[in-house]
């Protein structure tokens, strides 16, 4: 903070202390507290599914029942593990989704460098931004309550999947522990919405002169279209599940069939908010590696236009494509023939995507930096992910797929890989611009290295437990199962050791201080952010930069 | 100065952003709420879900083709009927008109008031299952230990033979569920 001028000192006030974070209206704190907190929560998330891989390891119930028994006290550790196992699961996915993942890309890296890159003092609504991240935290603590108060009678928390469909939501779980998960959904779409608010009127109003729509930087472009996505879509969340609460508690029957209600309705409902959620977690990762791809391959993006036109119709076409999640609900020929060719119409712009940064390599410079080689992971697992996706859209094959562990291998490659490599490579990429100091190349490398190894091995085996049938959500599996249950747990340990080197990277590099520089990464890490020195001034751009 | 003028004018545009897209939110609410209506109505029009169609009058035209209706009957575990259909399945020519009954009997010394709803699987076979009269259509009350055959009376629509989807299904379900109505 040594580079405030004197003018700002006197404008603006800047806080100390613990009230420099908990009042902060800086877009730079507002982004760290969202990074850290996203750290924070990926590791909670992690552990919980530690926890599943524990179970799942060998055939028979081993670890949820001394759960059950020991720590819970239950009088049927059996049956009691049994739910904990579907609480834990339940507890992982919304976990991962909204306090890992979104705070991440959106409010750690929005927050951090969409002003910055658009060439903007803050974000719009500096005050509206403090609360869009203090309303995550509480949010979380009402999931982590959730889990200790009662769910279904004799047990505790919600073991409805991160879905939470009707009847088993409404009927299923008496308990308070379903209400506490919905208002933490209630919170974390508040902050998502004003978030995404912020975001737009930011990006519309606040560019520097010359920055017009058409030269913004990619991972601009990918907030502005998450953005929109969260503002078509949480609203509809935030219908569904407050109809969810008024029919477990008001007497509603929007969901209940003896009322006239229909549970399948929740699931368009869900869907039409879920499938654009999904999107909502990649495009930004797909912002990211772009800026990536684009610095270590020592060329600017190839196909711009298309880059940022397929984000776009990814957006658009994924609001429409919602019934893919649930062929087997009875639709008839016609409908679900209309939900696979709308499917695999998205292969289209992310097939673009796709060819783009390997067009942008070829021929580049190529440069294997840490970020690089998290964005090359990303392009491949995610790439495989996609893959899967188009064998899935197929609502004939779905038929056979639905609910197996064919699906959560799919959807852990584009999010649980595709997205957090994302997120590591920006991490890696920004780091020397957030805090100033460098990484270290060395322990990033292993960090890739053994984080490819591991989710690989603990993601890949599950297509094959998927093909067998095996299905998704359950404590125990047949003895067929069995070697492919131990690899993906020994991959499950490996990833989760890989995060512990994260760690020890970020506070060596903190320890190290080992001095950045403005730009580390040479000229063609060339959007505005790369212009300020490492780590930014409190506040930036007082005079505005000119774009040619 | 000019500067500070530049600033407001940038907040106002700023807040009327906001604003606008603030409205939309609310309006996506909306939209999420206007979904149970639509869907139910959409439900009606398509015979999504299962969901029967209703007629004042049988059809005209009855054709030669037989269809096999067979008779599912549920009951909540919070209502102390015995809820069955009086027979388990009849043939009907397309287009036929056919009285059927269910069978329901109060097991308890009290006055009890349920309401049924219905569906019939296949789905595609629903748009085209036409009840002209229906215990469904409202309440039943039943007295003490009060045992009442109670009539559906129904038609296929000759459509149904036009149906592509429909061209192999010759075997449909039509299914109750009893629920308790509260006073």
């Amino acid at each position: 903070m040594a580079t405030d001028t004197a003018l700002d000192a006197h404008e603006h006030h800047t806080p100390t202390g613990w009230r420099r974070w908990l009042m902060s209206t800086n877009h730079k704190d507002i982004g760290t507290l969202y990074l850290f907190f996203a750290i924070f929560a990926g590791f909670v998330g992690g552990a919980i599914s530690m926890g599943m891989r524990i179970e799942l390891a060998e055939p028979g119930m081993q670890f949820f029942p001394w759960i059950a028994e020991y720590i819970q006290g239950a009088d049927d550790p059996v049956d009691a593990g049994k739910h904990l196992f579907n609480v834990f699961t339940t507890a992982h996915g919304l976990i991962m989704v909204f306090f890992m993942v979104m705070p991440a890309v959106i409010g750690g890296f929005g927050n951090w460098f969409v002003p910055l890159m658009i060439g903007a003092p803050d974000m719009a609504f500096p005050r509206m931004n403090n609360i869009s991240f203090w309303l995550v935290p509480p949010a979380f603590c009402l999931l982590v309550i959730s889990m200790f108060v009662d769910g279904p009678s004799g047990y505790t928390g919600t073991g409805g999947g991160w879905t939470i469909y009707p009847p088993l939501s409404t009927t299923g779980q008496p308990g308070p522990a379903m209400d506490f998960a919905i208002l933490a959904l209630h919170l974390a779409g508040a902050a998502s919405i004003l978030g995404a608010i912020n975001f737009i009127t930011t990006i519309f109003n606040m560019r520097a002169p010359g920055m017009t729509l058409h030269k913004m930087p990619l991972f601009v472009w990918s907030m502005l279209v998450t953005a929109f996505l969260l503002l078509l879509s949480m609203p509809v969340l935030a219908g569904a599940i407050t109809m969810l609460l008024t029919d477990r508690n008001f007497g509603t029957a929007f969901f209940d069939p003896s009322g006239g209600g229909d549970p399948i309705l929740f699931q368009h409902l869900f869907w039409f908010f879920g499938h654009p959620e999904v999107y909502i977690m990649i495009l930004p990762a797909f912002g990211i590696v772009s800026q990536v791809v684009s610095t270590f391959s020592k060329k600017p993006v190839f196909g711009y236009m298309a880059m940022a036109y397929a984000m776009a119709a990814i957006g658009f076409v994924g609001f429409i494509v919602w019934a893919h999640h649930m062929y087997t609900v009875g639709m008839d020929v016609d409908t679900q023939a209309y939900f696979v060719f709308a499917t695999m119409v998205i292969a289209v712009p992310t097939g673009v995507k796709i060819f783009s940064w390997i067009a942008t390599m070829w021929g580049g410079s190529v440069e294997f930096r840490v970020p690089m080689l998290w964005a090359i992971g990303f392009i491949f697992v995610f790439t495989v992910g996609g893959v899967t996706g188009v064998v899935l859209a197929n609502a004939a094959s779905d038929r056979i797929m639905h609910d197996t562990y064919y699906v959560v291998a799919h959807f852990h490659y584009v999010l649980s890989l595709g997205a957090v490599f994302g997120i590591f490579a920006g991490w890696y990429y920004w780091f020397p611009k957030m805090f100033g100091y460098m990484y270290s190349e060395t322990i990033g490398r292993i960090h890739f290295i053994v984080t490819m190894i591991g989710v690989n091995l603990l993601f890949f085996p599950q297509h094959f437990l998927g093909l067998a049938g095996m299905p998704r959500r359950y404590v125990d599996y047949p003895d067929v199962y069995a070697g492919w249950n131990m690899v993906s747990s020994i991959g499950g340990y490996i990833s989760y050791g890989a995060a512990i080197i994260f760690i020890y990277g970020v506070i060596k590099a903190f320890r190290d201080k080992v001095p950045a520089g403005d730009n580390p990464w040479g000229e063609y890490a060339d959007t505005l952010e790369w212009t300020l020195p490492s780590p930014p001034p409190f506040h930036q751009f007082n005079t505005l930069p000119k774009i040619k | 100065m000019d500067n500070k003028e530049g600033k407001q004018t940038q907040d106002k545009k700023a807040i009327k952003t906001a604003v606008s897209l603030s409205l939309f939110v609310l309006f996506m609410v909306g939209v999420a709420y206007a979904a149970v209506p639509l869907y139910e109505a959409f439900c009606q029009v398509t015979g999504f879900g299962g969901t029967t169609q209703r007629a004042d009058k049988g059809s005209d035209i009855v054709l030669e083709r037989k269809i096999k209706v067979q008779f599912d009957a549920n009951i909540s575990n919070d209502l102390p009927w015995e809820f069955k259909p009086a027979q388990h399945e009849v043939e009907v020519k397309i287009g036929e008109t056919k009285l059927i009954f269910y069978r329901a009997r109060n097991l308890t010394d009290k006055n009890i008031k349920g309401s049924a709803i219905f569906n019939v699987t296949p789905d595609a076979a629903a748009a085209y299952f036409n009840k002209i009269d229906c215990f469904c259509f409202t309440e039943q009350t039943l007295n003490p230990n009060q045992q009442v055959d109670m009539p559906v009376e129904f038609f296929i629509d000759p459509e149904y033979a036009t149906d592509p989807d429909l061209e192999h299904v010759n075997i449909i379900t039509l299914s109750y569920t009893f629920y308790p109505v509260e006073d």
